[in-house]
């Protein structure tokens, strides 16, 4: 068999899938940070605990309520959604008007706070969580032995993407949004209830963050500490892909992992670091990020 | 008159440290250790219950001064670790540093306190280094090593047929020195070790090293890490199909609340080396008890079984000695008097700083085995502590000349 780069092409094929899974993690987490940025102009740091709680979510209404993963795929994102409504409501409305920095640190010393809390109550080594009965074992696809799921987080995640990016740009309600993003006085000016949409868009954004959660729990450990090691990833990926925009951060997302998955085979060492050495060099070239609309 | 006097009194002070002597007026004991990440639950917290818990036993007070103590989160960073350390000797009057887990911080704070003249007393770290090429006179290594867990589990895969290894392995101290002190174990026994691969810490996703090791096709996948690490490793080798196609995970280092966070359905069957199980005898669960009623139900594990021990045996030898300011002398004492606790029965600590005990080769039990919280293992064997840690010789260690 012909190698590739010295690795046979079952194996590169198999990275490449595996790439993609990952890479639909952080799409689906960049993809609420981008929203959440584009219109409220915060770096929501909360984002990670945020995740973190989707999957506790998970687990507590299975573990608490019997309500198994179909339920949580619903319940959690909407329940986290609230909290996140209550956290624009109480907290982040009333420093809209003042500098990027305070958002950020807000947000910062709220997940702090949060992932405190959980590792206080949970510890740290997390809580396992099954995968659905209906999802287990997994398809031989020659090349490599696939679980489906993975399969169906990959499938779902885009699926998520691809709906939300048709909302944004394709419907009355996106458009309200992105004309709020450009300049929310004269929107409101013409009767659109800008301070409402904003929760609601933070409250959106926060639910797919517990959404990519619940995908998460059966595959990797129901931890506090989960959302911590993943966010500065995800903020890495958002930069590359733009601040702010959508499918700037869905497209950099799959490819981010893609091109990290890659690096586990060909320098395993490296695998930590490759996409913030990706992001110095894209920020060299283009600071404002590759599908970024430029410092305008 | 007055000269002489003065010269009267300098003689005096001059004499008196050699008698006995407690540096500030009290002993001062300091937990180093993870307190919030991927370790925090293997050592964190527990570890300064269990220091509290052996400096209570030990009646409060030691050659009749107080006894303090105080902890630290080093982040699992060498440089922040090595700096509390620094400060702590140099201007908080720390006697000795307890537990550090993470070898690549243990092997810093190891230099800091061999400088410093002070104690150092590891329970948390692996490498065992420590006790090898880097043993110091002030160290003790007290609960397990990387050459004892190698040689519980690895010799006894090996026997039983698992002869062809790949290692998935942390990319720092810790994870090197298991995967080498396995991969010669496995090829004494005749085994072959066909590959590794090498992940950072703490890293969420091993799909891509699972591929890689079921496509080495060893019989064997021999995890070489630790915590957060070898949970996600043996989570989603079980999603990936690994066991069921005829490969098996060898768990190199496991400890019980690794067990706990898998839950028994994922983790049956795995078979793995530690030095202590609450469930052992009368001393490890009436210990086990009080832990828990402090530790909101949790058992301790073995790195903190060893804090427990380590802070009883080194009071001993404080209050023995009548004196704390030289470290040296402390650990000589501390090698001079032979050991007893309830938690790991009598024993001693050799020339090179290694504390002896018996090691046990434990397996999972299955769901339906399991009688309580917590009630996970079975023993398999018990290898005398003559035989569980390295020989003395072969470590390298300077002092055991």
């Amino acid at each position: 068999m012909a190698e590739l780069l010295g690795i046979p092409p079952q194996v590169l094929f198999g990275q490449l899938l595996l790439g993609l899974i990952n890479g639909a993690f952080y799409a689906i987490l960049s993809l609420g940070l981008a929203v959440i940025f584009g219109l409220l102009n915060i770096i929501n740091f909360t984002h990670g605990a945020q995740y973190m709680m989707g999957a506790f979510g998970a687990w507590m209404l299975l573990n608490w309520a019997g309500l198994g993963y179909w339920w949580a795929l619903l319940l959690a994102p909407l329940l986290v959604g609230a909290v996140g409504i209550l956290i624009e409501r109480l907290l982040l409305a009333r420093i809209r008007e003042l500098d990027h920095l305070y958002g950020l640190l807000l947000t910062f010393g709220l997940a702090l706070v949060i992932q405190g809390l959980f590792r206080n109550q949970f510890g740290s080594t997390g809580l396992p969580y099954q995968i659905p009965e209906a999802l287990r074992g997994g398809q031989n696809l020659g090349f490599m032995f696939l679980p489906n799921y993975r399969a169906w987080v990959v499938g779902v995640s885009l699926a998520v993407c691809l709906l939300t990016w048709l909302v944004i740009e394709r419907t009355r309600l996106g458009s309200y949004l992105r004309a709020a993003t450009e300049n929310a006085t004269l929107v409101q000016a013409m009767g659109v209830d800008v301070p409402r949409m904003i929760t609601l868009t933070y409250g959106f954004g926060v639910a797919l963050a517990a959404f990519a959660g619940v995908l998460a729990a059966p595959i990797y450990q129901v931890s506090p500490l989960m959302g911590a090691d993943l966010i500065i990833v995800v903020f890495a990926v958002v930069v590359i892909g733009g601040m702010g925009s959508i499918l700037g951060s869905i497209l950099t997302g799959f490819g981010l992992g893609v091109i990290e998955g890659l690096t586990k085979v060909f320098w395993p060492e490296a695998s930590s670091t490759v996409i913030f050495v990706i992001m110095a060099i894209v920020l060299l070239l283009r600071p404002a990020g590759l599908f970024g609309r430029g410092a305008g | 008159m007055l000269r002489s006097a003065l010269l009267a009194t300098a003689a005096l002070a001059l004499a008196l440290p050699a008698a006995a002597e407690i540096s500030g007026g009290k002993v001062k004991i300091a937990v180093l250790n993870d307190q919030s990440s991927l370790y925090a639950d293997i050592t964190g917290q527990g570890s300064v219950v269990a220091a509290r818990l052996a400096v209570e036993d030990f009646g409060g007070k030691v050659a009749g001064v107080p006894v303090e103590i105080v902890f630290a989160d080093h982040q699992n960073k060498p440089d922040v670790g090595s700096n509390i350390a620094r400060q702590w000797y140099d201007t908080d009057g720390v006697d000795v540093i307890v537990d550090v887990p993470t070898s690549s911080v243990a092997l810093a704070v190891n230099e800091v306190t061999r400088e410093k003249n002070r104690v150092f007393l590891v329970s948390g770290a692996a490498t065992s280094d420590l006790t090898g090429a880097k043993c110091s006179p002030n160290t003790v290594h007290w609960t397990y090593d990387t050459w004892a867990l190698a040689n519980g589990t690895g010799s006894a895969i090996v026997q039983t047929g698992g002869d062809t290894w790949f290692f998935l392995t942390s990319d720092y101290a810790f994870g090197h020195a298991l995967e080498r002190d396995t991969a010669a174990v496995v090829t004494k026994n005749g085994g072959k070790v066909l590959g590794a691969v090498r992940h950072p810490l703490n890293n969420p996703d091993f799909s891509s090293y699972l591929l890689q090791a079921q496509g080495s096709k060893a019989k064997i996948i021999g995890l070489a890490n630790a915590g957060g690490d070898t949970i996600n490793s043996i989570k989603q080798a079980a999603e990936f199909g690994i066991v069921a196609g005829g490969q098996n995970l060898a768990g190199l280092l496991v400890f019980i609340t690794d067990v706990h966070g898998l839950g028994l359905q994922t983790a049956q069957g795995l078979i793995f080396t530690e030095t202590f199980y609450w469930d052992l005898n009368d001393g490890t669960r009436a210990f086990s008890k009080r832990f828990a009623e402090r530790m909101n139900g949790r058992v301790p594990t073995m790195v903190q079984a060893g804090v427990y021990a380590a802070v009883s045996h080194y009071l001993k030898a404080v209050d023995a000695l009548g004196s704390d300011g030289d470290g040296k002398a402390v650990v000589e004492k501390m090698k001079a008097m032979p050991t007893d606790d309830p938690l790991f029965g009598k024993g001693q600590i050799r020339k090179d700083g290694r504390k002896l005990h018996p090691a046990y080769l434990f397996e999972v039990k299955k769901p339906a085995e399991s009688k309580g919280p917590w009630d996970y293992y079975k023993l398999k064997a018990t290898i005398p502590a003559d035989k569980a840690f390295r020989p003395l010789a072969e470590g390298g260690c300077p002092l055991a000349g």
